[in-house]
């Protein structure tokens, strides 16, 4: 019996007699909540309910965790059964204006199983190779739901639908901040890393500027932005032409760029000096000049760490770039700020769910990238 | 031929090496002995100019090292330190072909050369060609360190404390390898050590260091019988002096007609081998053999006649 088993087993039971799914009025009222066998006819809903609790007992056995990994699969096949089912049946009859959205018991399946998965897929240790294929499959599997428009009623895809060019435009204006600035503090965290790395007394100075900085909050570092580059945009000729403004894209890019310097040239520097003494000794006594031992010994020995640092900074400017919505930099956060004016729900996971979606997968990604850059994982090549 | 000279390396006022002047001829073992910070590290170091010398100068085959760019001169030179050194991502093979791809060599050239290092090695190329140094029993990591400094055959090699990581076992094994390889290949070598054991066992000549001095330069017969002072008389160990001795002078020296039984020695054999053996077998003489034939014995009084001190 594996007790993470057991536990999402109870928990999941448990949500199962929760509200499935909401019934509102329109986007704006609370709704009315509407168990899991109720959402439309018995004979559809029962057999789905069925699957999601065998999916749950699955996932008890501890010494199969393919056996589990099915189990988890299954539940999360019984939910999307029952939203499918659910949304069109409960519309009928209820108004123009009517939304259907999923409810708490379905979150909590749907977190409860994503955690079961996650436990199994921990048990088998998947490699780095496997680890990419799975996320190809998982995002695989989630474009087709969401293409094939079987979940097209459900609320959250309705606001989706009535902004359709907009979102297009925030998924860009996101991936822009987030790997944009990613891009520009590597650019300008590694030269500055190396230059720590060679010179104690720099080292002794920038870490701690960075670390101050970290220590802004990300409010007030946006907020902090806008007179900053307000005053650039007014004064310096031509800044205005390339964008350069109190609010908007740039503001919100300088902050997250700032945001991810420490990360950057903190990981560069520890992973510069990860290599070991005695092979720096035997590089420099072979006759390797010291830009042949920063390239072969020193960058090698140290990626994995300069990778993680990445990692770090990727993650955490994917969930920061929400608030770039705050100063007009656009992203998701403009429509989780929208929802917020509105006090419409749905509008808020528009903006909240593929943020959460693209930090899963720049993680999932980073952590195959920092397994492949240790040494001894290429060799199978 | 290697020849310092009068090198001085000062640091912070202080000489750590004071006027140094030796010479090492092509194709023989020069170690340098002495304690901790006797200078005998800083020595080597200058020799390869990981130390800039304060004044003097070294000459390889009679050119100044100082004409050559210092990481230039060091593609030339070996240099196996403690602890190996090898490069932890790289696999057996690039460690040892690192100088010759700094050389630029031709990829075949540097996997010829690789696999015929393994294989003197004792090492099967097949076997350890793909391995990385954590896949390594200490023993093999050293060899492969002392092959990445012989990869492309230099003029010299440096080694600094290589078998001080090693189990008295290994190291035997390890000091008996590099005398035969370095016969083999006829390198020429200097090595540091703090153990005067492993000094008389592996040197042609033995330089014995004292506070930045060297105070003795000679083979280990010379330094052994008339150590030039106190200090390396201490090094040498005044108990343990006629038996280092002994292991120096081989049983063909010696041999002389006549009977002896029991178990018989080879020629190759030390006087003390053979002094050990006398005593705990309660014999006065042992055979010697040559190739599994008896060629005659070595008596207990004729080594007792070449252990007393000869002054």
């Amino acid at each position: 019996m594996s007790p993470p088993g057991l536990l999402f087993a109870t928990l999941g039971l448990a949500a199962l007699s929760a509200p499935f799914m909401t019934l509102a009025a329109n986007r704006i009222v609370a709704g009315e909540g509407v168990m899991a066998w109720a959402v439309t006819a018995p004979a559809v809903t029962l057999p789905g309910v069925a699957v999601i609790g065998a999916g749950l007992l699955l996932g008890l056995p501890s010494e199969w965790p393919r056996l589990r990994l099915a189990g988890s699969v299954l539940g999360l096949g019984g939910l999307l059964w029952l939203l499918m089912q659910g949304a069109p049946q409960l519309l009928e009859g209820a108004g123009d204006y009517a939304r259907v959205s999923p409810a708490i018991g379905f979150w909590c399946l749907l977190v409860i199983l994503m955690l079961l998965m996650a436990d199994s897929l921990a048990r088998m240790a998947p490699g780095p190779l496997a680890r990419g294929a799975l996320l190809a499959a998982v995002t695989g599997a989630l474009a087709l739901i969401l293409w094939s428009g079987v979940l097209s009623q459900l609320s959250i895809l309705q606001e989706y639908a009535s902004r359709k060019a907009a979102f297009a435009d925030a998924v860009l204006r996101h991936l822009a901040l987030a790997f944009g600035s990613l891009a520009t503090a590597a650019a300008i965290g590694f030269p500055l890393g190396i230059l720590c790395h060679r010179q104690f007394r720099l080292r002794g100075t920038i870490l701690p500027v960075l670390s101050f900085l970290q220590t802004i909050p990300s409010l007030a570092m946006f907020g902090l932005m806008i007179p900053i580059l307000g005053w650039v945009g007014d004064r310096v000729p031509g800044a205005q032409a390339i964008g350069i403004a109190g609010i908007g894209f740039a503001p919100a890019f300088l902050a997250l760029v700032l945001y991810s310097l420490l990360p950057v040239v903190g990981n560069t520097v520890t992973g510069l000096a990860s290599a070991p003494p005695a092979a720096l000794e035997a590089a420099r006594g072979m006759g390797m000049t010291p830009r042949q031992r920063l390239l072969r010994v020193e960058l090698p020995l140290g990626l994995p760490v300069i990778l993680t640092g990445l990692r770090v900074v990727l993650v955490q400017n994917v969930g920061l770039a929400v608030i770039a919505g705050l100063i007009g930099g656009g992203g998701f956060g403009t429509f989780v700020f929208q929802g917020l004016n509105q006090t419409a729900t749905d509008l808020i996971l528009l903006g909240a769910l593929p943020t959460v979606a693209l930090a899963v997968a720049s993680a999932v990604v980073m952590d195959i990238l920092v397994e492949l850059a240790r040494p001894g994982s290429g060799r199978a090549r | 031929m290697i020849e310092i000279d009068r090198i001085t390396k000062t640091y912070d006022g202080v000489n750590v090496v004071d006027a140094v002047t030796m010479t090492a001829e092509t194709g023989t073992i020069t170690v340098i002995v002495g304690t901790s910070g006797s200078g005998k590290t800083t020595l080597l170091r200058m020799i390869n100019r990981l130390e800039e010398p304060s004044s003097g100068e070294v000459r390889i085959n009679g050119m100044s090292t100082r004409a050559t760019k210092p990481h230039l001169l060091r593609r030339r030179i070996g240099y196996a330190i403690q602890g190996h050194g090898l490069f932890p991502h790289h696999t057996v093979a690039r460690n040892i072909g690192a100088v010759p791809k700094l050389l630029n060599w031709p990829k075949d050239r540097i996997r010829t050369r690789v696999d015929e290092l393994l294989a003197l090695f004792s090492m099967d190329p097949a076997q350890f060609r793909d391995r990385l140094p954590a896949e390594l029993s200490g023993g093999q990591q050293q060899r492969v360190g002392v092959a990445r400094a012989l990869a492309s055959r230099p003029d010299l090699l440096l080694m600094d404390e290589p078998f001080g990581a090693l189990d008295p076992i290994i190291r035997a094994r390890a000091q008996d390898d590099l005398r035969r390889i370095q016969k083999a290949l006829g390198s020429t070598i200097m090595l540091v050590t703090h153990d005067m054991e492993e000094a008389i066992r592996l040197g042609d000549r033995v330089a014995v260091m004292d506070s930045g001095r060297l105070v003795q330069h000679g083979t280990p017969a010379e330094i052994i019988a008339r150590p030039a002072t106190t200090f390396v008389a201490d090094m040498v160990g005044d108990v343990e002096r006629p038996l280092r001795l002994l292991s120096l002078i081989p049983l063909s020296e010696v041999v002389e007609d006549g009977p002896a039984t029991g178990k018989a020695l080879p020629v190759d054999a030390s006087l003390r081998d053979a002094l050990s053996s006398c005593l705990w077998t309660g014999r006065t003489a042992v055979p010697v053999e040559r190739d599994g034939a008896v060629v005659g014995r070595v008596t207990l009084d004729a080594i007792r006649a070449r252990a007393e001190l000869r002054a």
